[in-house]
Parts: structure tokens; C-alpha cells; sequence
């Protein structure tokens, strides 16, 4: 771990100038609040102050049955809902050993790696957004309405789905899914062609991007950075590669890496994502077998077995893990979860460090943090 | 105006410079509505978005319905503002964008008084207007406001010296600083032909010195949330909308008028050629737009950079050329084949700045393509 500086806003200089952005401020991603000092338009320190959208979710969980806990997690990652499912999924059926026939697996990942392409182009747009570009979020949010169009299609809703159950799924996808998928695809990969064509190499985005917040790799891991984040910074680590949980064992796809860990890398790394992604989506749609959907367990009330368990899932912020406990009765004893957003937020200070205010809005948007899974 | 030169006119004129300036104002308020409307039409369309369409046809009357709520919204004063600052602020700025319009002509003979050193006031009165967006960051009592006060200073003031330079170079080809001798001196070819790069760095600086994008660093909403304007509400936020309007409208007609032979054009003689002039001036706005629907946004210490080791040297190197074409007597195409071969050094400057970067993703791509294969060929690819 490096060393810290000591901090000084306990004994500032008088020229320095207390500025406060957040939590209405619009570039902190929700209701995140830095408290700058900043000497003229350089930042000299920064404290984060998060916990404006506390819930108390994972004591929430604790009151709620097995089943009624999936909703809780689709709001905490509100941009990966799926994700977020799936994870909890899996948590409870390696708690009780259950089978999840292979159809809900492939479906599941299909569904995640579309959210993972969802929340990507979300980043993307806000990217360009925070750096002052407007017209890219306009492309992105038209391939990020077509994806959104086929959740609601799947799930009947276009957030906070509900669909994952545990040991499999609520109901089968719609008829012409694999068909609806494949027609959304080809225009998502156009959609992204194209905002990365106005966006990625232009040369003020470039010199606003390039060499901004760089963390090596030791930095990065010595922070705990996970996700786009981490792979930014050179450390060829994704959970789907190094522990491959539910069917991504059988896809071919890269894991894109970074050189410079900077926040062009953060971002070009996300852009080429989209891609990967795109490819486990159709090689899941040419594999997809024919067979049940539905939970072996029907309707029952589940009653895992006293134990406890952790698993973790590649979401696209990062790796989210869940610790559960469970005592034998049929609400879990303890849900902790390690969000992705909130490790990589711990960052933060050190990527601020000697950084311009305008830098602060970027190198924030670079960490693509959801305060819903910060604060949870 | 002093009193002094007010009695030495008549009665008579002294009433058609009042109607004149009535007249002026009229037309750069409907300018200034034709404008929004263009601008959120334009940056709709590159944005796949239809922009408005609810109000009258095509949505015509839109910037009618933004000024009536505009001007029917509560108009709050901060408690802890500096009263008079806050009040004075937004008169300094749409005063001093009105008052350079007195002086730039539409066409001969439309324009309120033709001055012999049009070019000079015009620039001296392009600055006044920094003074108010100072003023109003400060008068706000608030900090977003006070950094976007003294960035609009630092960032007016650097791009203000490209501008004067460039204008010093027009004014030597064309031996006057009288915006119509100008424009006459371009009968035989526009000014643009012959001054490649001064219509480059007027037209950046330009944009710098009404602060659009990609310099929109003032009131950069991502940043610091509208900059001086952030405690403005109502019609006092409308009066910098207004001026910020006007002269982006002056800008694109001073480069329509410095480089695009003003009015003249085919077709249209004598004072009809204002149809050309409009016509060129919304062409201009039109780029204007364009790039603000394409660019990102710099950062202060890259805007000045950029304003004092391109800019200005630039700039200067504009003005040498200039004077050394006009004082040996070279033929035209001499000054455009040296213009021209500054612009393609520069660009092809920034050209290699800009593939650095893409060398560096082929690395790592290539890198990247690297690292699979090794790990297929150390663990081949099994199913389950």
C-alpha cells in the first residue's frame, strides 16, 4: 500500500478554496459529493462523502425470503440488473447444490452480457457527457433502448426485472427471442461503431483522457481495483476467465487489457467490451439448447441448509462477490456483498491527486461508479 | 455618446440614429430567436433526435415560449450576492455585444454609423464584455461562479490577441480598417484565397471568444455548472442568453465579412446584397453549430496552451506574411502559397499528434492478440 499524504485539509493553507461538488452536482453519477480544496484550478485534496442513497440493503435482505431477496438485488447495480440476479442465483443453488438446467443458464448469461453491453454504452455516453461531448450519448442511448426493449420483452420490465429464480428462471423468453436478439445485436454493434468513430480517437478527447489518473498495476491492485479498471492498468484478470462460473467455459472471447491505466484506457477498454460481449452473445444464441426453464423446486418455500458460502460474478463495474449465511431457516442470516463501485471508489483520492478540477469530473466518470451499489 | 457630439448633429439625424438603433435591436432579437431555434433543430438532427416540433409548425415558435417562460420565471437574487455587481453584471455584457453591431454593416449602406476604424472598435468592444462575465462570477457569491469568472477572463483575454492579429493582417491587405473598404478591396478575390490561415485562427479564436464549444470552458456544465450564469435565474440569465447569442451572430459575421467579401456575391446588386450576407453568416453559424454537436470539451491549461504556443505565433506569423507580401509588391498567389504552407505545416503537426495514439491501441491490440494465443497454445481450449 502506498503512503498516504498527510491530510491537508486539517491544516490548509488560507488560499486554498473549499469546493463542493455534489451530491446535486451533475457529474457525480448520482448522489456522490467531493469535497474539493483546490489552489486556484488545481486539486489538492479530495474527501469523498458517500451514504446518500443508503438503504440498508443487506440488512434488509436479512427479513426477507429467499426468493423476495432477488429484488433487493436488482436494486442495488441498477444499470446491471441481471447481473446482480445471477450472482444471487447462484449464491443460494451452490448453497443447496441445486442443478439449473442448461437452457436457464445460456438464457442468463445471454441476459447478462446484454446488460453488460447495456451499462457499457450508459458509460460510454456519460463519458463523452462529462468530457463535453453530446453526441455520442445520443447513439449510445439508441443501441441502449434497443437492449432495453428486449428485457422489457423478456421480463416485462425495463428495470429491476425480477426474472432470475433460484434454480432458474421465472418463465421462458418470448418465441422469437433468439431472432429479436440477433436483429438488436447487428444494430447495437453499429451504434457503437459508430459514437466510438466520433469519439474514441478524436484529438480533444484524446488530450483530455490520455495520461489522466494513471494507476499501475501494483497501484491498482493494491487498491483493490476490479473490472474494466483494473484491466485497464495491464492486469490480465475477469472472473469468467480465471473462475469461470455458470456456462462461460465454452465461449471464445478476449479479455481486453490496457497499457497505461489511464482513464482513456478505462474507456477504450469498455468500447472494445461491447464487442466481446456481442461475440458471447451469438455464440450462446447458435448453442442455445431446447428445455425447461422453470426452477426444480416450483413454488416451494426454500429452506437452504445452515452453512455459508461466497461467489463472485464478473459484473461490469467489476467483481461482485456475496458472502451468505444461512441458518437453516428460510430467510438468509447474513447477506455481504463486496460491490465493485465501492472498491474502486477507494481509488479515487489517489487518481485525484495533483489533478485539475476538470480532470476531478472525467477520472469520476472513468471509474463508472452506480451509487446504488455504493451506498447499498 | 458625449453630449458634445450629440448637439453637433441635427435634430433630424440625430431621430434616424434613434430609429436606426431601434431598428438594429429589433432585427438582432429576431436574430437571436431564429437562432436557438437553428441551433436546436441542427444539433437534433446530428443527434438523432427531431428537436422541437410541439410548438407551431416545425417547431417555429419555440424560442417564443423559451422567452415567455423565460421572462414570466421568478427572478431570484441570492441573499449573500453583491447586489450591485449582480444587477450591473448582465447590462455590461449584452451592452457591449449590442454596441459592436452599431458599426458592422449588412450591406452598403445597412448599418447604423460606418466608422473609419470600424475593425478597432469592434475588436475594443469585443472585450468590454469579459469586464461583466467577471463581474457576474464574483457578484454571485458563488464558487462555480467565481472560477468561471476568472476562467472567461483568462481565456478571453489570451484568444483576444490571435483576433487582433488577424485583424491586423486584414487590415494590411486590405489598407483600411473600414468594415465597407474592407469588403470592397475583396471584389476581386475574397480574402479567404489569399489568407488561409487567418480565417483558421480567426474562426478558432473566435469560437474562444464566444466560448463555444470545444471552448466552452466558462460555463462548462459538467464542471463547473454553468460557470458565471449558475446563480442567474429569469430574465437576467435571458439578457447573457441574448449576448451570447449576438455575438456568436457578430463573430461569424466578421469572419463573412473579413474573408467571405461580405455582401457581394452574383445576382444581387447594391443593398439586396444583405440576402449574401445573411445567407454566408448563417453558413458560418452553421459550421459553429455543427462542431458543437462533434467536440468534446479542453481543458483550461490545454486552452491556453494552445492559445500561446499556436495561436499567437501563428497569428504573428500572419501578420509577417501579410506585411511582406504587401510591402514588395508580391503577387497575390505568393501570400496563399505561403498561408497555405503554414496551415499544412500545422495541421500535419496536429495529424501526427493525433495518430500517436492510435499506434499505441494497434500495440496493444497486437499485444493483446499475443497474449491469447499463448494461452490457447499452453491450455487448449476444452468445452465443460
Amino acid at each position: 500500500m502506498t503512503q498516504m499524504p498527510d491530510n491537508p485539509v486539517a491544516n490548509a493553507e488560507p488560499v486554498e478554496m473549499l469546493l463542493n461538488m455534489g451530491p446535486q452536482h451533475p457529474s457525480t453519477h448520482g448522489v456522490f459529493r467531493m469535497v474539493l480544496w483546490v489552489d486556484g484550478e488545481k486539486i489538492v485534496d479530495v474527501v469523498p462523502h458517500i451514504g446518500y442513497l443508503h438503504r440498508g440493503s443487506e440488512k434488509l435482505c436479512e427479513g426477507e425470503q429467499y426468493n423476495q431477496v432477488i429484488t433487493l438485488f436488482d436494486r442495488m447495480d441498477y444499470i446491471a440488473n441481471f447481473n446482480n440476479e445471477h450472482l444471487y442465483c447462484r449464491a443460494v443453488e451452490k448453497l443447496m447444490g441445486l442443478e439449473v438446467s442448461e437452457r436457464s443458464e445460456y438464457i442468463r448469461v445471454i441476459l447478462c452480457e446484454l446488460n453488460r453491453i447495456a451499462s457499457h454504452m450508459l458509460f460510454i455516453a456519460t463519458m463523452g457527457l462529462d468530457a463535453g461531448a453530446m453526441t455520442p450519448s445520443m447513439f449510445c442511448f439508441r443501441g441502449r433502448e434497443r437492449i432495453q426493449g428486449l428485457f422489457e420483452s423478456v421480463s416485462g420490465a425495463r428495470m429491476m426485472h425480477n426474472y432470475f429464480r433460484i434454480g432458474g428462471l421465472k418463465e421462458d423468453v418470448p418465441e422469437d427471442f433468439v431472432q429479436q436478439v440477433r436483429e438488436v445485436l447487428d444494430l447495437v454493434k453499429k451504434d457503437t461503431e459508430e459514437s466510438d468513430k466520433l469519439l474514441s480517437f478524436n484529438e480533444i478527447f484524446l488530450a483530455r483522457l490520455k495520461n489522466i489518473a494513471v494507476m499501475t498495476a501494483e497501484d491498482a491492485i493494491d487498491y483493490g481495483l476490479t473490472g474494466p479498471c483494473l484491466r485497464a492498468s495491464g492486469v490480465d484478470y475477469d472472473v469468467r476467465k480465471a473462475a469461470p462460473y455458470s456456462v462461460y467455459d465454452r465461449f471464445d472471447f478476449d479479455v481486453p487489457i490496457g497499457l497505461d491505466g489511464d482513464c482513456w484506457d478505462r474507456y477504450y477498454l469498455r468500447v472494445q467490451e461491447v464487442y466481446q460481449s456481442i461475440r458471447i452473445v451469438e455464440q450462446a444464441l447458435d448453442q442455445l439448447p431446447e428445455g425447461d426453464v422453470t426452477s426444480s423446486l416450483g413454488r416451494r418455500l426454500l429452506r437452504p441448509p445452515a452453512g455459508e458460502v461466497y461467489v463472485r460474478a464478473e459484473n461490469p463495474r467489476g467483481e461482485l462477490g456475496v458472502y451468505l449465511v444461512s441458518d437453516g431457516t428460510d430467510k438468509p442470516y447474513r447477506i455481504k456483498v463486496r460491490p465493485p463501485s465501492f472498491c474502486n471508489l477507494s481509488a479515487l483520492r489517489h487518481m485525484l491527486r495533483d489533478s485539475w478540477i476538470a480532470d476531478s469530473v472525467v477520472i469520476l466518470g472513468a471509474l463508472d461508479i452506480v451509487l446504488g451499489e455504493v451506498d447499498r | 455618446m458625449p453630449a458634445t457630439i450629440l448637439l453637433a448633429i441635427s435634430l433630424t439625424d440625430f431621430i434616424w440614429l434613434v430609429v436606426g438603433l431601434f431598428i438594429m435591436f429589433s432585427v438582432l432579437s429576431g436574430v437571436v430567436l431564429s437562432l436557438t431555434w437553428l441551433e436546436r433543430k441542427l444539433l437534433g438532427r446530428l443527434q438523432l433526435r427531431l428537436g422541437p416540433t410541439r410548438t407551431g409548425p416545425m417547431g417555429i415558435l419555440q424560442p417564443m415560449a423559451d422567452a415567455l417562460k423565460l421572462i414570466l420565471k421568478e427572478d431570484i437574487i441570492p441573499a449573500s450576492s453583491e447586489k450591485v455587481l449582480f444587477w450591473v453584471a448582465p447590462i455590461i455584457v449584452v451592452v457591449s455585444a449590442f454596441m459592436i453591431w452599431v458599426t458592422i454593416p449588412g450591406s452598403q449602406n445597412a448599418v447604423i454609423q460606418n466608422l473609419d476604424m470600424g475593425l478597432f472598435y469592434i475588436i475594443a468592444f469585443s472585450v468590454v464584455g469579459i469586464l461583466g462575465l467577471v463581474l457576474a462570477g464574483w457578484g454571485s457569491a458563488n464558487k462555480y461562479g467565481t472560477l468561471g469568472g476568472l476562467r472567461a477572463a483568462a481565456q478571453l483575454i489570451s484568444y483576444e490577441i490571435p483576433i487582433i492579429m488577424v485583424a491586423i493582417s486584414v487590415g494590411i491587405l486590405a489598407q483600411s480598417l473600414d468594415m465597407r473598404e474592407i469588403v470592397s478591396q475583396q471584389d476581386d478575390y475574397i480574402f479567404m484565397l489569399v489568407q488561409p490561415l487567418g480565417l483558421v485562427i480567426f474562426f478558432i479564436a473566435g469560437l474562444a471568444e464566444v466560448g463555444r464549444t470545444p471552448f466552452d470552458i466558462y460555463f462548462a456544465e459538467s464542471e463547473i455548472v454553468g460557470g458565471p450564469f449558475v446563480e442567474y435565474s429569469g430574465a437576467h440569465w435571458s439578457v447573457f442568453f441574448l449576448a451570447e447569442y449576438i455575438n456568436t451572430f457578430a463573430i461569424a459575421a466578421l469572419v463573412v465579412i473579413l474573408f467571405f467579401g461580405g455582401w457581394s456575391g452574383p445576382w444581387l446588386s447594391g443593398d439586396w446584397g444583405i440576402v449574401w450576407f445573411l445567407f454566408k453568416v448563417y453558413m458560418v453559424i452553421m459550421v459553429i453549430f455543427w462542431v458543437r454537436g462533434t467536440f468534446p470539451r479542453l481543458r483550461i491549461d490545454q486552452l491556453m496552451a494552445f492559445a500561446w504556443k499556436v495561436m499567437v505565433p501563428l497569428s504573428f506569423l500572419s501578420v509577417v506574411m501579410t506585411a511582406v507580401y504587401k510591402f514588395y509588391e508580391w503577387p497575390a498567389w505568393s501570400l496563399t502559397l505561403m498561408s497555405s504552407a503554414g496551415l499544412l505545416v500545422v495541421g500535419y503537426l496536429i495529424y501526427k499528434r493525433m495518430t500517436g495514439p492510435t499506434k499505441l491501441v494497434a500495440e496493444v491490440r497486437s499485444r493483446q492478440e499475443a497474449l491469447e494465443a499463448s494461452r490457447r497454445a499452453s491450455a487448449p481450449a476444452g468445452g465443460n
